[in-house]
């Protein structure tokens, strides 16, 4: 069982944001340092367990490899699909660009 | 009596005898959607206008075919639909400021299959935003209120759902359980709520929460309309690969069976009857299984791993694969962006990308998914002795309003009794079972091994026939 305290930096609350790709306040930054800990601190329980023998559980109900037949459905249609995007263009997605010119 | 306040099967029947309309029973639960939730704020949306239109095209079809009611089991039928289900053309928000004004253009295949068997939407209800967490509190837009007292919490996430049952403003309603969100808010608002077996119901178009624990769920006034709901929900979807093709039974017919429960063997587990555990709570379970006891079952006082180990494997399970999920909201093909995240959901998402980032993966994620085939395990050696469990629902009768703030865990800890079984897979009900002295409702759970929904439908029955704490209704 881990004994210390788990405490996490500000810079791992900046990075974990990042990957995340959430944008957080001053404010928030040093509220999920505190509660994150805190998080952690319980899940650390974890530790008290012997897994060695024990392999993990993805899928409950034993299904393994699920197929379907590769064959076309009806779907949305252009306008359907778009219905909720505030950006379109041409019967697209508009999205930021990602490559600098 | 007011139709709204009717069950499922009374309210068939009335019209097939053509004693009221369908319109008239949307109307009656309207007019009560509109005294009673300004104070109780169960619905984001009420849909009348669609509501009364279904209603009229099930009348016409009572009008025209006498067997109408056996084609459609739920022609006419209202219902209050939790807000994250899609529903075309209704605005479905998962009570999150991202999805404000999203409206999908299908049904979840839940709702297809509801309205296929005639059932009416009356609106969608309120819930814990993204349905994380277990008060409503976290949902962006209101707290719903418990109808036996306004001044405490419902429960939830399935908030709305559960008090939208309790207060009569629909015939039924529909959640969905990632772990407790069914069970929990029914037992604080002394409705009965059922929890299939992970993947007995299909999870398409169910807004994506925790993918290998969500299962969509009735929340109803007796087991008998839970039954009936559960069989048209259930059944293999192509659209959801997880969700199982084995035969659905049919649980309505097999209901009235048994009126003895002679041979049944259940466990009590007594990991569950925690010291820290309202004493209130504890003692109307006991008397409750005195209740099957008198019909013939065996009580036999079992073990099971400690619960609080299941609520750290819950927490790593549920985190990473909300941060997995919720990485599709990124505003570019549907509702808002990043930004818009309350603060629970992006408690949640950091916390799950934690977990699942590099280097910590082993350590959090890997770990808890082996600590849940040990959960697995503990469950099918306990079942190889007892045929059911039997358990407190929640350690406590509703909290006040307010009583999540500054608390990450108060969800994982008000579920503590009930995220092991969710993380098994396993069917699990909430039946009201009494009151505490201040009026509050108290609820016991029935668990049963995986797809053993007909045997819980059946027990669950019988304690209905014998007790009436299920057909109570606050005052509001």
């Amino acid at each position: 069982m881990s004994k210390h305290k788990s405490s996490l930096s500000k810079e791992e609350v900046l990075h974990i944001a990042k990957l995340a790709n959430l944008f957080l306040s001053e404010n928030e930054i040093s509220k999920f340092q505190k509660w994150l800990s805190e998080t952690l601190d319980y899940i650390n329980i974890l530790d008290q367990i012997d897994t060695k023998e024990s392999s993990p559980t993805y899928q409950v109900t034993g299904l393994v490899n699920v197929f379907r037949k590769d064959e076309k459905k009806p779907s949305f249609t252009q306008d359907q699909a778009l219905s909720n995007t505030k950006n379109s263009h041409d019967g697209y997605f508009k999205v930021k660009a990602i490559f600098e010119e | 009596m007011k139709l709204n306040e009717l069950t499922i099967s009374e309210v068939t029947k009335g019209l097939k005898e053509k004693k009221y309309s369908s319109r008239e029973l949307v109307a009656d639960c309207l007019s009560r959607i509109k005294l009673t939730d300004k104070k109780i704020k169960a619905f984001i949306t009420v849909s009348q206008d669609e509501a009364m239109k279904a209603a009229e095209r099930a009348d016409k079809l009572i009008e025209e075919d006498k067997n109408s009611i056996e084609k459609y089991p739920l022609l006419g039928v209202p219902m209050a639909v939790k807000d994250n289900f899609c529903t075309e053309g209704i605005k479905t928000t998962a009570s999150s400021n991202v999805l404000e004004n999203f409206i999908p253009p299908y049904d979840a295949t839940v709702i297809r299959r509801l309205k296929g068997s005639g059932a009416v939407i009356l609106g969608k209800t309120n819930m814990d935003a993204w349905a994380h967490g277990s008060s409503t509190e976290t949902s962006d837009f209101f707290t719903t209120k418990n109808p036996w007292d306004l001044t405490k919490l419902p429960g939830g996430s399935s908030g709305g759902s559960a008090a939208a049952v309790a207060a009569d403003q629909c015939v039924f309603a529909i959640g969905t359980e990632t772990a407790g969100s069914i069970k929990q808010p029914s037992s604080w608002c002394g409705v009965t709520g059922f929890k299939p077996t992970y993947g007995r119901v299909s999870r398409y178009g169910v807004i994506s929460m925790c993918s290998s624990t969500d299962s969509p769920g009735p929340i109803t006034k007796t087991v008998e309309d839970a039954a009936l709901v559960t069989r048209i929900m259930a059944g293999h979807d192509d659209l959801d690969a997880t969700s199982s093709d084995s035969e659905v039974p049919d649980y309505f017919d097999g209901l009235k069976e048994s009126g003895d429960l002679k041979g049944l063997k259940i466990g009590v587990p007594k990991e569950y009857f925690m010291k820290e555990m309202d004493f209130e709570v504890g003692d109307n379970v006991k008397e409750a299984i005195k209740v099957f006891e008198k019909r013939g079952a065996e009580i036999r006082e079992v073990s099971l791993i400690d619960p609080k180990y299941s609520v750290a494997v819950y927490t790593i399970v549920q985190r990473s694969e909300v941060s997995s999920n919720l990485a599709n909201d990124d505003g570019i093909r549907y509702g808002n962006d990043r930004r818009s995240f309350g603060e629970e959901a992006k408690r949640r998402i950091m916390l799950g990308t934690y977990t699942l980032s590099s280097g910590y993966y082993d350590q959090y994620y890997a770990k808890a998914q082996k600590v849940r085939s040990l959960i697995l395990k503990d469950f099918e050696k306990v079942f190889k002795s007892v045929d059911i469990l039997i358990a407190p629902t929640s350690p406590t009768p509703a909290l006040p309003v307010g009583a999540t703030k500054d608390q990450p865990m108060f969800g994982e800890m008000q579920d503590i009794l009930v995220e092991a079984s969710s993380l098994a897979g396993l069917p699990g009900v909430n039946l009201p079972c009494g009151f505490s002295k201040n009026d509050l409702p108290i609820g016991m759970q029935l668990i049963g091994p995986q797809f053993s929904e007909k045997l819980l439908f059946q027990v669950g029955y019988v304690y209905q026939q014998m007790t009436d704490w299920h057909s109570r209704k606050p005052v509001i």
